[in-house]
């Protein structure tokens, strides 16, 4: 993860690149040339999707249409929501890059991604669905002390938010100044106020919408690339790969596993990171709660899977697609001294991250060009939302509604209170994307995984799974994952060497979850066990009832739909 | 199964009636739900889902960290080639990501048959 973002960071941090489609004679340039077809369609898609914004929000009254689309959402539809949260640009962009630069190395990522829905589906989906309303900290105070356990649910959500944000604007600046040739702060700007709008006044059913179209777009437009790849090597594989490694400078070593992950722990803790940080995920945790009950939330898993596995696929394709066609074109690279030679890694127009990008151009034209640097808006756009939402739903319905006012509000006040959420979540976005601009953001999205690893994933699987749990040991050990977590990385080489510029880094792996994970775990048992308090019997006693409810859906709330 | 006989902490239950998906959400009286936990079929539905689920967690962890195990151990052996260009390594990173879709379908297609139809068994027989 970290590695795969630093390489997004690397490539965005040369956005004074020439433009895309130009020749390499352009030489430095601050922004890419003004790139209208891409500003058409993205435009047409910006008031594509504030269309339906205005639709959703003329129907969307109660707190059940803000938090959860009212329940009315599809499997179908959901499945493609949950896919388009999870392909992100730096999935999308990321991932085909690192396929390009070290070929096999980009599976790791993939499966990585991948896996943890498994998981979600036979552990956690229906349960949730059963036992939850809005926001995942519902289940998990099910049984527990509301005070206590949504504190510690919305700390753990909103810093996970806050990590996924800062990097997504930054990316999105970056990256949007290399495709449309917009300046940094109006392209971060532009996201923000795009995402305030979408989810102050569409609530989840706008943001569903967002996030379907996009990934039906950009599901799409992959299929389309890696498709024609193939069609060039009459859809042999096997073409495909032998014309790589002939091409590509690290030849037959890029079908095996290289120098990505160096050291076993590392790679096995990335594993863990990438696996449970997806169930602990808050954005992605949420749509749960949007579809009408267990069975659909179940189906919702198993498409979403399938989406996200064949869009894996795809991106690998495409990282081949790009080494087999565009390395052997100077005209997608930027020439040296001599003005023939370049390093074929290295030189790439826009970085590595431009791989999929320069792919469309190489195969489709301009227009298609325009059309993917469209989708790659888009899929930012559409991700912030999602994180957005989860954010303004921590503070309203968590801390303000179950903590601050002790369940003293009405529907409308919290409703109210989350959209000015949204509106202050965008703003501290923007403010940070902007601050953030020239600093090395590459680990947030990996801190983020982590602390949905070690603080979410093990408050709610402990309080759903394991009868013994109570407050004190599912308060402590959250905050014991979630202090972990970002301590490691703090002090690990990403933060304290690159950032800090302290000579050795204190914890020696780039990914804590192998051990912030395990020890959340641990403390909510241990912390549970000797917690001898009345409210703790009596917490270990109300797991009966949670358990019939989780099981069976028995009382679980209904479809809001009107 | 124990018999429950508080439905939720009453300290903090006002906080429960305006928004939370607190117990009190739940409309069953107390002696429902030990109904419903004693009940065989919902014994059955749970034992059998439970362990179904269980297994196939394991079997995506043990092939998941087998091949993060394989990169990390043994790097060797996941770049023999296999036919031609493609190694050893890249079909196994094809079989996890079809795999854990393929154990995804088998979850779905015993729930959406067995699973469902035990749980419409038992609100049935809960509402005689």
């Amino acid at each position: 993860m970290i590695r795969l973002l630093s390489l997004l960071a690397a490539g965005l941090a040369l956005g004074a690149a020439p433009a895309l489609a130009a020749g390499p004679d352009l030489g430095q340039v601050q922004q890419s040339a003004t790139n209208w077809p891409a500003i058409g369609m993205f435009l047409f898609f910006v008031l594509f999707t504030l269309g339906i914004t205005y639709r959703a929000a003329k129907g969307s009254k109660s707190a059940a249409d803000f938090y959860a689309a009212g329940g009315g959402i599809s499997a179908g539809t959901n499945s493609l929501a949950i896919a388009g949260d999870y392909m992100s640009a730096a999935s999308f962009l990321g991932i085909s890059g690192l396929v390009y630069t070290s070929g096999f190395d980009g599976l790791i990522y993939s499966t990585g991604f991948l896996v943890g829905w498994p998981i979600v589906l036979f552990l956690i989906a229906e349960r949730l669905r059963n036992l939850g309303k809005f926001t995942f900290a519902d289940v998990a105070s099910f049984r527990l002390d509301q005070t206590s356990i949504r504190i510690i649910s919305a700390t753990g959500t909103l810093v996970v938010v806050a990590f996924y944000l800062i990097a997504q604007m930054v990316g999105a600046g970056k990256l949007i100044q290399l495709l449309f040739g917009l300046p940094y702060l109006y392209a971060v700007v532009l996201v923000g106020a795009l995402m305030i709008i979408y989810v102050a006044f569409g609530g989840m059913k706008a943001t569903t919408w967002v996030q379907v179209i996009k990934a039906c777009l950009l599901l799409g437009g992959a299929t389309f690339m890696a498709g024609a790849v193939l069609y060039r090597y009459g859809f042999s594989p096997e073409k495909l790969f032998a014309t790589a490694v002939q091409t590509h400078p690290k030849g037959d070593s890029i079908m095996a596993p290289g120098g990505l992950v160096t050291n076993p722990i590392d790679s096995i803790s990335l594993g863990v990171g990438l696996m449970f940080g997806t169930a602990g995920l808050p954005h992605i945790l949420m749509r749960f709660f949007t579809v009408s009950d267990a069975q659909a939330a179940r189906k919702s898993v198993f498409y979403a899977t399938g989406l996200i596995g064949y869009f894996y696929i795809l991106t690998f394709i495409i990282g081949f697609g790009g080494i087999a066609l565009l390395m052997s074109d100077p005209s997608y690279f930027k020439l040296g001294a001599d003005g023939t030679t370049y390093d074929k890694i290295k030189d790439m127009i826009g970085g590595t991250n431009m791989v999929a990008v320069n792919l469309a151009n190489a195969i489709g034209g301009p227009y298609f060009l325009g059309f993917i640097s469209a989708v790659a808006f888009a899929t930012i756009l559409a991700v912030v939302a999602g994180l957005t939402l989860a954010g303004a739903s921590a503070i309203s319905h968590d801390l303000y509604a179950q903590v601050f006012a002790r369940g003293r509000t009405t529907e409308k006040a919290e409703v109210n209170l989350s959209k000015a959420s949204a509106v202050g979540i965008g703003i501290v976005a923007i403010v940070l994307g902007y601050i953030f601009e020239n600093q090395n953001v590459a680990f947030m999205v990996g801190l983020a995984f982590s602390v949905a690893a070690s603080c979410n994933f093990p408050v709610l699987a402990m309080s759903i799974l394991w009868r013994g749990t109570t407050t004190w040991g599912a308060l402590i050990g959250g905050l014991v994952g979630l202090v972990a977590a970002v301590t490691m990385v703090v002090l690990s080489d990403a933060v304290w060497v690159k950032t800090f510029g302290h000579p050795v880094a204190l914890f020696p792996y780039a990914n804590p979850a192998l051990f912030s994970m395990p020890l959340a775990f641990v403390t909510i048992w241990v912390v549970s066990t000797i917690d001898r308090t009345r409210r703790g019997n009596r917490e270990r006693a109300a797991f009966d009832a949670q358990y019939v409810r989780s099981e069976t859906g028995i009382g679980a709330a209904e479809a809001h739909a009107h | 199964m124990s018999v429950v006989h508080t439905a939720g902490p009453p300290a903090t239950s006002d906080a429960r009636t305006l928004h939370g998906a607190g117990a009190l959400d739940m409309p069953e009286p107390d002696h429902r739900l030990d109904r419903v936990s004693q009940h065989p079929i919902f014994q059955t539905l749970v034992q059998e889902r439970n362990r179904y689920a269980w297994v196939l967690t394991g079997l995506m962890l043990f092939v998941y960290f087998g091949f993060i195990g394989l990169i990390a151990f043994d790097k060797a052996l996941l770049a023999t080639k296999v036919g031609g260009t493609a190694s050893l390594g890249f079909y196994m990173g094809m079989f996890v990501i079809v795999f854990a879709f393929i154990l995804t379908g088998i979850y779905v297609a015993r729930a959406n048959t067995r699973f469902d139809r035990l749980s419409a068994d038992l609100a049935r027989s809960l509402a005689k």
